[in-house]
């Protein structure tokens, strides 16, 4: 039942897109930017909020809001891919690189995991080698504005390279670890990796 | 007593579109006829499923209308939001003779019938009248007395949903219906009645004293039932006679997914 | 604004996995031992999945996923289940 069953006159909101070699498979250009979250939008104050970074590291390190702020930034504009099959192209973000913070807390060799966590418990997984070389930030702004709680301010971790839900709202930060763990959504079926471009959506492909 | 193919389980089925009506400006009811249709609870809802020919699919649940008296038929009160990707698909497309695939009834607890008793306190923000409705038409068609009073904020006169039914359902049944309504945005000529958000002060108005022990179901968008809910637990309601039904924000779209009942998108 | 609803839009959901209405049950928070019907959890609900919290403290009760002809569902949040008799005989 449903397998043949189109609906007369539906064709939902999607944009068609020119830019198809931008666009990963399966995936269709969405205009506005989706919320989705798996609770509450924290609130933590400024004054309250710090990022770490610890594990199996040479010298843990915290920063506070206002010593992150003034750590050196950039601003980067990239194409972002949810799992849920939307795309959005040239966003445009600030923040700092984790290529900054991991040169002030030096990696032991041990570490080959990363999972970041974020204020709400949310946490994902990535190899080391992947959010670092200019490939994951730290970001608080987006499109020029300061990052809005419900998209993941006032900060939240960006690997444009692997599907959306890497890129962890509320970020609060960074543990190595020797074994990967996997994360809130990696342990409830979706792929350890996430790569847009070969479709690893869940566990299996 | 027809037998279902597969016991227990909870199908996709066609039904098809059989009437239409546009209560407001922005809201559509839909009547369907769906084969092997099992009756529903007032309060109950449906999944309803959108396919376009390239096969993306998008979900959305609506509640349910009319009352389990009118079985087999069942109807869906929409209201188009305007960025939404469903809504409108439903409220200007859909007409006469289409299919709409669907799910249910689902639902055992934001539910109603004339044996659970009250006094009822219905607290409905916009389109969060739909399951309400379907309640209050339920108590008339089998001529229940359960003391009902119910809240219904609205922008305008002209959008509150069901408003001749629900006015003739208060003159000429006398049986314990009360409406208040409340507008928010803008008031015809001569209102008298409420002109502003619910709040703390006009549920204290209207609600049951808690010593009759009062069932209350609230719902409509999420910031307007969480006020309710907080005023009503400030009065004094036990909780756990307090039941909710959120839409989730105005006019918000969400993702393709099941997301919220009748009207959260 | 986070789309936070209600357990029961979350019906449909579980109405595919089990095979009897599961919003009246009665679920008991590990976090703060509350005991709630699944109607009246908080209900964060997306195309990635179901994530039903405790209404009293947020914690996470279950989670579902549906990916590749698979139902995960992550119940460690439910200290005890509690459903009536004529709830799973009434099919």
């Amino acid at each position: 039942m449903g397998q043949g069953f189109v609906s007369r006159g539906f064709h939902g909101r999607r944009q068609q897109s020119a830019l198809t070699d931008r666009i990963p498979p399966g995936q269709y250009l969405e205009r506005g930017f989706p919320v989705l979250s798996a609770g509450p939008t924290p609130h933590t104050p400024l004054a309250a909020w710090d990022f770490t970074v610890e594990g199996v590291v040479n010298q843990p390190k915290r920063w506070t809001w206002e010593e992150f702020r003034a750590l050196p930034h950039e601003e980067i504009t990239v194409d972002i891919h949810c799992v849920t099959k939307w795309s959005k192209l040239d966003t445009r973000w600030e923040g700092v690189s984790i290529d900054t913070l991991l040169q002030q807390i030096a990696p032991t060799s041990e570490a080959r995991y990363v999972v970041a966590f974020s204020d709400g418990g949310y946490t994902t997984n990535l190899p080391l080698d992947e959010v670092r070389g200019g490939q994951a930030w730290v970001v608080y702004a987006y499109e020029g504005q300061p990052l809005a709680p419900e998209h993941g301010g006032p900060a939240r971790l960006l690997v444009p390279h692997l599907y959306f839900w890497k890129s962890a709202k509320w970020v609060r930060g960074l543990q190595l670890v020797e074994e990967d763990e996997p994360g809130f959504w990696e342990s409830l079926g979706y792929n350890n990796h996430g790569d847009p471009w070969k479709e690893e959506r869940y566990q299996g492909d | 007593m027809e037998r279902r193919a597969l016991p227990g389980r909870l199908v996709w089925k066609l039904g098809d579109v059989v009437a239409t009506r546009e209560e407001t400006a922005r809201a559509t009811s839909i009547t369907l006829a769906v084969p092997n249709w099992s009756g529903h609870r007032a309060g109950q809802h449906v999944d309803v499923r959108l396919t376009a020919e390239d096969g993306y699919q998008v979900e959305r649940s609506y509640s349910i209308a009319s009352p389990p008296a009118e079985a087999p038929r069942l109807t869906l009160t929409v209201e188009r939001l305007g960025d939404g990707e469903v809504s409108p698909y439903l409220v200007d497309e859909l007409r006469v003779g289409d299919k709409l695939e669907l799910r249910g009834p689902i639902g055992g607890y934001f539910v109603w019938e004339a044996s659970v008793g009250g006094p009822l306190l219905l607290v409905a923000g916009g389109s969060g009248i739909v399951p309400l409705m379907a309640m209050i038409r339920q108590r008339a068609a089998v001529g229940s007395t359960v003391p009902t009073r119910l809240l219904y904020s609205s922008r305008t006169y002209d959008e509150i949903i069901y408003r001749e039914e629900l006015e003739q359902l208060v003159t000429s049944r006398s049986t314990g219906l009360e409406v208040i309504h409340t507008l928010t945005r803008a008031q015809p000529m001569g209102w008298t009645g409420y002109d502003r958000r619910i709040d703390g002060e006009m549920l204290r108005e209207v609600a049951w004293p808690i010593s009759e022990r009062p069932l209350s179901f609230i719902c409509g968008p999420t910031p307007f039932v969480e006020t309710a809910a907080a005023s009503l637990v400030t009065l004094g309601y036990e909780l756990a006679r307090i039941k909710t039904e959120r839409f989730g924000p105005t006019g918000e779209s969400a993702v393709s997914g099941a997301s919220g009942a009748s009207g959260g998108e | 604004m986070e789309t936070k609803l209600d357990g029961n839009a979350a019906g449909g959901v579980l109405r595919e996995i089990f095979p009897f209405e599961m919003t009246d049950a009665q679920v008991t928070c590990v976090g703060c031992g509350a005991t709630n019907a699944i109607g009246a959890l908080g209900a964060y609900m997306h195309g990635m999945g179901t994530v039903l919290r405790c209404p009293s403290c947020d914690y996470v009760l279950m989670r579902m996923a549906h990916a590749n002809g698979q139902y995960w569902l992550d119940m460690r949040g439910v200290r005890v289940l509690q459903i009536r008799e004529e709830t799973v005989q009434a099919q």
